[in-house]
């Protein structure tokens, strides 16, 4: 027979009991547009280190319109669900190695200055009717230009440590078995880098660079989904906290969220217009990149809110 | 020297007094609770278990919540207590979310705060408030280095166990069973 507990508790503090809820839609909101803005700038980056720039554009010009405002809404909306907002600069104080929330906050703010100054790299071409007033500003734009590689270099290694950090921040927890597990990071990562590889796709004006990045899409979407299987996989294998979080998933209230919004209509739907799209037939590439762009918009709530539930004690 | 907790699951009655104690030494707002007290009843009938358990911060070994703060305001001191400078918390909730006993929670001025162990008192010589008030005294509190403190013997002589000792925070309240 099994055993039959029954459990009181005397706590009941807001936004701890009965689960935790100290993290709202700004932070998955922040996650979702930090992966974003690192995807477009990782392809940016290195279409100019393999000095294409000329075939492809929209990813090195017109898509590089969306990092700077995507990390600095995602900074502002993470300020926001501070609760004591005045003292953000104590984040700038410190260098904390052990905690990554330290070290993705020194590494935005290296990285959301420089996309700043890539896009002002591009501005005489952006922006042609607006001229510069001002001679410095000119000349500022002529040294950008220059070391535009420079910057591309900088921003390889930058873009992928955003990109990760988005997932290992949630995954040094493991007060919340759903998040502590080392396949977060590259899975938001590629979520990250497969948001940006759409978003260029909506973007993009010519067929030779729809067809790139649908290329690199679909092989990103694959790794994605291989990753949301390992993920599964280990928790499954894992222990029983983790059993239960996997289980949010699989067969509890994230399950149509999870599996309806992130694994078909955000990965394998578009996979499959994709391909179609890549052999030949006609299809309209906008609806493929919308899907994979709301996918990953999902799943960063999922992740963020599902987490919260799972825990170790009562 | 290492501060260590010992709670007699068997002498506490559950009255919450440790509780109320906490909340008035720490002006702790209302609504709030260091420290709490839980109850489980496990076992199949006629053969059940009561324990009653005063709950708080553990002041892990190995604390997540100190290693996650991204400023530094979550610190060790002497005697292995974990203490939050207010003014250096920025609110941004990591280490509520790394704590597996929800110890912490985000005050009403914007800071996170949690129990001391009573830090102030124990500068002064003073028992924590909530092993202080004890009406059972079912509560210890001590050094472990030291072999012959009463928490150290009552760990060599009676059963014991911590909480969540899977999550690997080495937490330094220990429950007699």
């Amino acid at each position: 027979m099994q055993q039959e507990e029954i459990f009181i508790s005397g706590r009941n503090i807001p936004h701890i009991d009965p689960t935790l809820e100290i993290w709202h839609w700004p932070i998955s909101l922040y996650l979702f547009l930090g992966g974003l803005g690192a995807g477009l700038l990782f392809f940016a980056a290195i279409i100019t280190v393999l000095g294409k720039e000329e075939d492809y554009p929209t990813t090195v010009k017109y898509a590089t319109i969306i990092p700077p405002i995507a990390l600095s809404l995602g900074l502002l909306a993470l300020v926001y669900d501070l609760t004591h907002p005045l003292y953000t600069w104590q984040l700038y104080t410190t260098i904390r190695l052990e905690s990554p929330m330290s070290w993705g906050a020194w590494v935005l703010l290296v990285t959301t200055p420089l996309s700043f100054l890539w896009v002002f790299s591009y501005y005489s071409e952006l922006f042609p009717k607006w001229k510069l007033k001002f001679n410095f500003l000119n000349n500022f734009e002529k040294l950008l230009k220059k070391n535009r590689k420079n910057m591309a270099y900088a921003l390889i290694p930058l873009s992928i440590i955003l990109g990760i950090y988005t997932g290992i921040l949630l995954s040094a927890f493991n007060a919340r078995p759903l998040w502590n597990n080392a396949i977060l990071g590259p899975l938001f990562l590629t979520s990250g880098l497969s948001t940006g590889a759409a978003t260029i796709l909506l973007l993009a004006k010519t067929t030779k660079e729809r067809h790139l990045f649908s290329k690199i899409d679909l092989l990103l979407i694959i790794i994605e989904l291989g990753l949301i299987i390992h993920m599964i996989m280990s928790m499954a294998a894992g222990s029983e906290v983790q059993l239960e979080a996997m289980q949010l998933l699989i067969g509890g209230e994230f399950t149509l969220m999870f599996f309806g919004f992130v694994v078909i209509l955000g990965l394998i739907v578009p996979a499959i217009l994709e391909f179609t799209e890549i052999i030949g037939y006609k299809v309209p590439v906008a609806v493929p990149a919308i899907l994979i762009l709301i996918g990953g918009l999902v799943l960063r709530f999922v992740m963020v809110e599902a987490g919260q539930i799972t825990r170790y004690l009562y | 020297m290492r501060y260590a907790m010992v709670i007699d699951t068997l002498k506490c009655v559950g009255c919450s007094d440790c509780v109320v104690a906490c909340q008035t030494e720490n002006s702790v707002p209302v609504g709030y609770c260091r420290d709490w007290v839980t109850e489980s009843v496990s076992g199949t009938y006629p053969t059940l278990e009561l324990e009653l358990k005063s709950e708080r911060c553990n002041h892990c070994d190995n604390a997540p919540c100190v290693r996650c703060c991204p400023t530094g305001a979550s610190h060790i001191v002497k005697g292995g207590i974990v203490l939050v400078i207010g003014d250096e918390c920025i609110g941004c909730g990591a280490c509520i979310e790394s704590c597996p006993y929800d110890a912490r929670y985000q005050h009403p001025d914007g800071y996170v705060d949690k129990c001391t162990f009573c830090h102030h008192r124990l500068e002064k010589g003073q028992l924590p408030a909530c092993v202080s008030v004890c009406p059972t005294k079912c509560m210890y509190f001590g050094d472990l280095d030291d072999p012959n403190s009463e928490v150290s013997k009552l760990l060599k002589r009676r059963k014991h166990k911590t909480l969540a000792p899977e999550a690997g925070t080495k937490p330094n309240v220990y429950y007699l069973i």
